[in-house]
């Protein structure tokens, strides 16, 4: 039998504030444990949550940005439950009414028609405490540091459209695109800034009934999420497949193993036992806030990537890979307005800054070089002052110097030779050191002409005017007779 | 209107508390008599009135996002019955 996997994605997106969501302490990572801490996110008995407003904007960002309905009152809830990283014994977060409802997004995957993703809803809540097992100095415990206790955080809820753990990815790197686009999360998946629980369960291939879902936590890579959903994909498959059924459980995926396995279900029945919190009122967002919003959003990476196309005639893979962050896509349209050439600049971003960046694990943020110098680079090339070739070469110095371009080819003495008696003179040489070669080219071997043209450029150390050097050495070996 | 002592258990469990028979016999009677009292609201009409959730006719009260000073970890750890270094330490949590 076929099955049809299906997929949903739950999201925590961390949020950029510089203070926690409902008290002053800093959200500052790596600190000491426990140093960031006050009564209300140790949960001291009579301290007052107040909510963060930049929070609430930077969720009305996002929902924004999802094409979520943004709701017009929404209110804070208790969810019960005991874990020693829960100081309070509740986690504050959103139960009915969340902030952000019935979004979307739109994935494209490679050679295929867009499709559309629902978003169910985003709500606001506090993360919880870190954990540390198996430390020597805590005995048989485990230590617990509360300094990321009440970190604001979102959680994007999916809808259960995803088919394919490609589709999945695909959906999560847009959304962690646009939540680093507008600036309102740092997107770090190692630091667990940026992280997904994805619930799949599988069905025979035309079923309108879903199948029992596993949930799979733990996954902080976008190579992870995919070989965990797919592991558990099969591993669904096998068990019916051996008369087994899947059971309704959570999961922990371990990237060593690339497994998932059944955590060891410790609450026996979720039974949360929501209800309002009373310390935090209501949140009313009026439709002057939610236009004001709007007219604050920063051009999101889609739209950019059509206004690539359209104003600067790029193609769709350039236009995708220069919209890959904001940062990227900044430096290459200053690049543009300093030089002009759209699909030059684009070459070079793509090409050698990230090589570059790539090469010396830096991001475009770090670049050594600015736009400007890039395309002072660019029109060094396009005036003949120095070749494609060399303006690598150059490029690799303004890199390590942070030098002008103009500086290194005259401190270096790299400008392209266009002089054509000194090219001829250096075709003459190579030509006489290598009659074999030349008669080979005579007898009809053309395809040693590209010796040739290496072996000139080496001689004039790169400088020579490679098109001036094509040129000047067929006229001397299909014309008149130079040996 | 006495609750059932499975009722009572699951509450209990949920709490975390360790109840005796005799106490779990006790609450099912008195938390019944609590839900029984509580039960005569029901005989108002709410035909038409929006569900409170809050009891002050209150909204947006907000924190501007500034940094202030944490209580220290001196304080913070005051009360931790164990600790190491600048952990608070609990009985091992086994995932």
């Amino acid at each position: 039998m076929n099955y049809q996997p299906v997929i949903g994605l739950e999201v925590h997106v961390q949020l950029l504030t510089d203070t926690k969501i409902f008290c002053g302490c800093s959200t500052t990572f790596g600190s000491e444990p426990n140093s960031q801490t006050c009564p209300v996110c140790l949960g001291l008995p009579g301290a007052l949550p107040v909510l963060n407003g930049t929070v609430v904007e930077f969720a009305v960002k996002a929902g924004l940005s999802t094409n979520c309905t943004i709701t017009p009152r929404s209110i804070f809830a208790r969810k019960n439950y005991f874990y020693p990283d829960l100081p309070k014994g509740y986690q504050i977060s959103q139960f009915e009414d969340p902030i952000c409802q019935r979004g979307w997004l739109d994935i494209t995957l490679a050679g295929q028609e867009p499709k559309r993703i629902g978003i169910t809803r985003i709500h606001m809540e506090e993360d919880a405490g870190k954990l540390v097992h198996g430390d020597s100095d805590m005995g048989a415990g485990s230590g617990v540091d509360l300094n990321r206790a009440c970190t604001p955080l979102l959680e994007v809820v999916s809808e259960p459209d995803l088919r394919s753990s490609d589709e999945a990815v695909a959906y999560l790197k847009q959304l962690h695109q646009i939540v680093t686009w507008l600036g309102i999360c740092d997107g770090n998946m190692e630091e667990g800034s940026f992280r997904c629980d994805a619930n799949v369960s599988v069905m025979p291939v035309g079923s309108q009934t879903l199948g029992t879902r596993a949930e799979i936590k733990n996954v902080n890579s976008f190579k992870f999420v995919k070989q965990a959903i797919e592991y558990e994909i099969q591993r669904q498959i096998d068990l019916i497949e051996d008369g087994g059924t899947v059971v309704q459980e959570t999961r922990l995926f371990d990237p060593n193993s690339g497994k998932t396995r059944s955590m060891r279900s410790k609450e026996e029945a979720h039974d949360y036992r929501y209800f309002p919190d009373p310390d935090l009122v209501p949140l009313v967002i009026s439709e002057q806030w939610i236009e004001r919003s709007r007219s604050e959003l920063p051009e999101l990476p889609g739209q950019r990537q059509q206004r690539f196309m359209a104003d600067l005639g790029l193609p769709p893979y350039d236009a995708e890979v220069l919209t890959a962050s904001r940062a990227l896509s900044d430096y290459f349209e200053a690049g543009v307005a300093a030089h002009g050439n759209a699909k030059a600049v684009g070459n070079w971003v793509m090409g050698e800054i990230t090589r570059a960046l790539n090469d010396s694990g830096s991001s475009i943020e770090n670049c050594p070089v600015p736009p400007e110098r890039l395309a002072e680079l660019l029109k060094l090339i396009d005036n003949g002052t120095i070749s494609g070739k060399i303006a690598k070469t150059v490029f690799d110095e303004m890199w390590k110097s942070g030098k002008a371009p103009r500086t290194i080819v005259e401190e270096q003495g790299l400008v392209q030779v266009s002089d054509s008696g000194a090219i001829e003179g250096i075709i003459d040489e190579i030509l006489a050191a290598n009659a074999g070669q030349v008669e080979e080219y005579r007898s009809g071997k053309e395809r040693v002409f590209g010796f040739f043209v290496g072996q000139v450029m080496k001689a004039s150390k790169g400088k020579a005017n490679p098109a001036l050097v094509n040129e000047l050495l067929l006229g001397r070996l299909k014309g008149q007779d130079g040996g | 209107m006495k609750l059932t002592v499975a009722e009572v258990e699951k509450v209990a469990r949920l709490a975390r508390l360790e109840l005796t028979a005799e106490d779990k016999e006790l609450f099912a009677g008195q938390m019944g008599a609590i839900l029984g009292y509580v039960e005569k609201l029901k005989e108002l009409n709410t035909d038409g009135i929006v569900p409170t959730s809050h009891a002050v006719p209150m909204e947006n009260a907000f924190r501007p996002d500034v940094v202030r000073p944490s209580i220290g970890l001196e304080k913070a750890l005051a009360n931790a019955p164990e600790k190491s270094g600048t952990f608070f330490v609990v009985p091992k949590v086994i995932e």
